[in-house]
């Protein structure tokens, strides 16, 4: 009886048709084009013909000194760019969420759409503008410590090895803080009223109040902006490229990953552009994502306690 | 946010490319070009002219960004979407793009043999048989100078490296004028302004540039490594915050009057005449000692070829031999002063600061930028390089011994006479 009933049930064509659209345009545009990089990165070009040379593109990027070194540099820069922003970004974006939700806090909405209105900016616009604001001839930075007898403190910040990459960090930190902000927030505002009275009721107000019931309970947005930080920092190019060039001087200093590949695959002034190295250094991007993105959804998301109110 | 950019992009294009060939009826050629500086002058100047003595060839100038052209036309040649019509760039970028079939060869085309070999250099194979663009211009590097600067603070032009560095001191000493404006964030103008300037003086031009291709010089023998020294000592010339100063900075801070020397290259003059209002002048890279010979790097610049998968090559062809002509010389090197047409035929010229220039020519050695023919061909790039050691030496932070090490190094590493 059952086997017949399942029998003359129609098939469900509505499932395949509404998952067309999205797997159609997400196999043209990034899965055929993944597996294109991961194939271009076995290939070599010899006498303008393409030659299937298997892992040596990888063995002479981690191999030959100069290729390492780029390399390394590159990822070292890209992991401190993480860092900056897992240091500065989303505590801010915690903090700024906490006093967001605040429910005496006035012009919440205004306070709200400002800190949001930079994330919706082009990165060019972002890079120019700070590097008109740092600008050690025209900017208003050096005037604004002036003002306030912190001349001295200034130097010309994305000019110097040492502060160049962290000051990037930061105008990135600038341009993004509203997302951590706006997802925590709407995490904030889905706790029920009644957990955060009955803390009350239990004697748990204030700050301990956001450490010991709120802060558990967003734990999984946290999470989740981690990982978003974390893939759109190794993907991060535009802020580096706009404002420092491709050479992401000085003295390659604030050369990314984004920035090297850049400029390998599509060549760099005199430098002819060598698409084969360059997809061998996507496909390490690629592969640094995915193990980073694998090690949260394996050890860290399945550990999260979740809550359902 | 890339990917909406890119589609918003392709879009637009795809409508303006259906707008084009909805007017179309003439043949239209399309030039790609890094010189967007050069727009007006295309559209108000070259391109009537050539319209008016061939009916029925529209000419479109299409430029891009300077540092994104090489980029952007490989990958426009390779898509097939490129002009007729390609901007070239000077030895190997060009030399590739018709080692792969993408450039044609002109050697034929009437009008080439208004050119010298020499000229021609930049824009052959190694062998000489096959040339693939059409000389255009060479630009000259030097110094341009503020004149009421120099009168006020009493300041004589400089001829010898001595000079020119006590130069410098009597007007940081007179503090009203920042003494030299240069920034090295952009770092291609510590490199461009900075070694290759200077550099030929020590390297003695021609002879440093080949015994350096074929092996006999190294790059950290004395004569490449002085430059070097010599630019470490400009670090206490330069502006406050020079570390972040671009090149656009460094412009508006000579324009403005606020700086006395721009170490330049010819191209500067056009903008500046229409900036600045002060009188200026010019100085060639200053030599060791008084009555040494004189160095000057007067480097094949710009050049236009053929695309090879042109469909409109009769009419392109056309064009490129009206830009081989003398016509196409005088009205360039008028417009564009500082851009010095490479034509054997001379060019009468009006600005006075270009003839300044041009007229090291006569009793200055010439030479081209030092890593642009065959070193820069490998990994690591020995121009892009020297951009960063350069600015690296002018910042500080590298001792000019160190720099030159390192590059000697990088260029060891896959060049087989300096092995």
């Amino acid at each position: 009886m059952a086997g017949e009933r399942a029998d003359r049930r129609p098939t469900r064509w509505h499932i395949a048709v509404f998952l067309a659209p999205a797997v159609l345009i997400y196999t043209a545009v990034m899965i055929i084009p993944l597996f294109g990089t991961l194939q271009l990165s076995l290939f070599s070009t010899v006498d303008n013909r393409q030659i299937f040379v298997g892992l040596k593109n990888f063995a002479t990027l981690f191999g030959d000194e100069r290729w390492a070194d780029s390399f390394w540099n590159a990822l070292w820069n890209n992991t401190w760019f993480f860092i900056v922003h897992m240091v500065v970004q989303n505590p801010i974006g915690v903090l700024l969420a906490a006093l967001l939700s605040h429910p005496r806090l006035r012009f919440s909405a205004f306070y709200r759409t400002a800190i949001f209105v930079p994330t919706i900016l082009s990165f060019v616009i972002v890079g120019f503008t700070w590097k008109l604001i740092l600008s050690p001839l025209w900017g208003v930075a050096p005037e604004l410590l002036d003002m306030i007898g912190l001349k001295h403190l200034f130097t010309p910040w994305l000019g110097k090895e040492d502060y160049a990459l962290t000051t990037l960090g930061l105008i990135s930190v600038w341009q993004f803080v509203g997302i951590p902000m706006m997802l925590i927030y709407a995490a904030l505002l889905s706790i029920p009223e009644e957990i955060l009275e009955a803390a009350e009721c239990d004697g748990i107000t204030g700050f301990s109040q956001f450490w010991k019931i709120q802060l558990p309970l967003i734990l999984p947005a946290i999470g989740i902006i981690s990982i978003l930080t974390f893939v759109g920092n190794f993907n991060a190019f535009d802020l580096i490229y706009s404002a420092q060039g491709a050479l992401a001087g000085p003295n390659y200093a604030t050369d990314i990953l984004g920035t090297f590949l850049y400029r390998t695959f599509f060549g760099f002034q005199l430098q002819i552009g060598d698409p084969n190295m360059g997809a061998t250094i996507a496909s390490i991007m690629f592969f640094i994502i995915l193990a980073g993105v694998c090690l949260y959804l394996f050890a860290i998301q399945t550990r999260l306690r979740r809550y359902q109110f | 946010m890339t990917r909406k950019t890119l589609t918003a992009f392709l879009l637009g294009t795809s409508i303006f490319g259906l707008a084009g060939q909805a007017q179309a009826q003439d043949t239209t050629l399309t030039i790609e070009s890094w010189r967007n500086d050069d727009l007006a002058i295309w559209q108000e100047k070259l391109i009537p002219a050539f319209e008016a003595k061939n009916p029925g060839i529209k000419v479109v100038f299409s430029p891009s960004a300077p540092t994104e052209y090489n980029a952007a036309l490989n990958a426009k040649l390779d898509a097939g979407s490129a002009g007729d019509l390609i901007t070239c760039r000077p030895f190997d970028a060009s030399l590739e793009l018709y080692d792969k079939g993408l450039l044609a060869d002109l050697a034929g085309l009437a009008g080439m043999e208004n050119f010298t070999d020499v000229a021609k250099s930049a824009w052959s194979t190694d062998d000489g048989a096959a040339t693939f663009c059409v000389p255009m211009a060479s630009v000259i590097h030097g110094f341009i100078y503020n004149k009421d600067a120099f009168a006020e603070v009493g300041v004589e032009v400089p001829k010898t490296e001595g000079e020119f560095f006590a130069a410098l001191d009597k007007l940081k000493q007179d503090g009203t004028y920042i003494p030299m404006a240069m920034g090295t964030k952009d770092l291609w103008e510590a490199a461009t302004m900075g070694y290759q300037n200077i550099g030929p003086s020590y390297w003695k031009g021609e002879e440093g540039r080949l015994a350096l291709i074929k092996g006999e010089q190294k790059l950290t023998d004395p004569q490449w490594v002085e430059p070097f020294a010599a630019l470490a000592k400009w670090k206490d010339y330069l502006g406050d915050g020079f570390e972040a100063q671009s090149y656009p900075d460094s412009q508006n801070l000579f324009t403005l009057g606020r700086a006395a020397i721009y170490p330049a290259g010819s191209w500067e003059i056009s903008l500046f005449n229409t900036q600045a209002d002060f009188e200026m002048g010019a100085f060639a890279p200053p030599v060791k000692a008084a009555g040494d010979t004189c160095y000057i790097s007067d480097h094949n610049d710009i050049a236009i070829g053929l695309n090879a998968n042109s469909p409109n090559a009769d009419a392109a062809k056309t064009f490129l031999s009206w830009v081989a002509s003398p016509e196409f010389a005088t009205i360039y090197a008028n417009a564009l002063p500082g851009f010095f047409s490479l034509s054997s035929t001379p060019v009468e010229m009006e600005d006075a600061l270009a003839q300044e220039f041009v007229s090291w020519r006569e009793n200055c050695e010439s030479t081209i930028r030092s890593t642009y023919q065959i070193l820069s061909r490998g990994t690591p790039n020995l121009e892009n390089e020297t951009w960063v050691k350069s600015a690296n030496v002018i910042n500080g932070t590298e001792t000019p011994e160190a720099a030159a090490a390192e590059l000697q190094k990088g260029l060891a590493s896959w060049y087989d006479p300096q092995k």
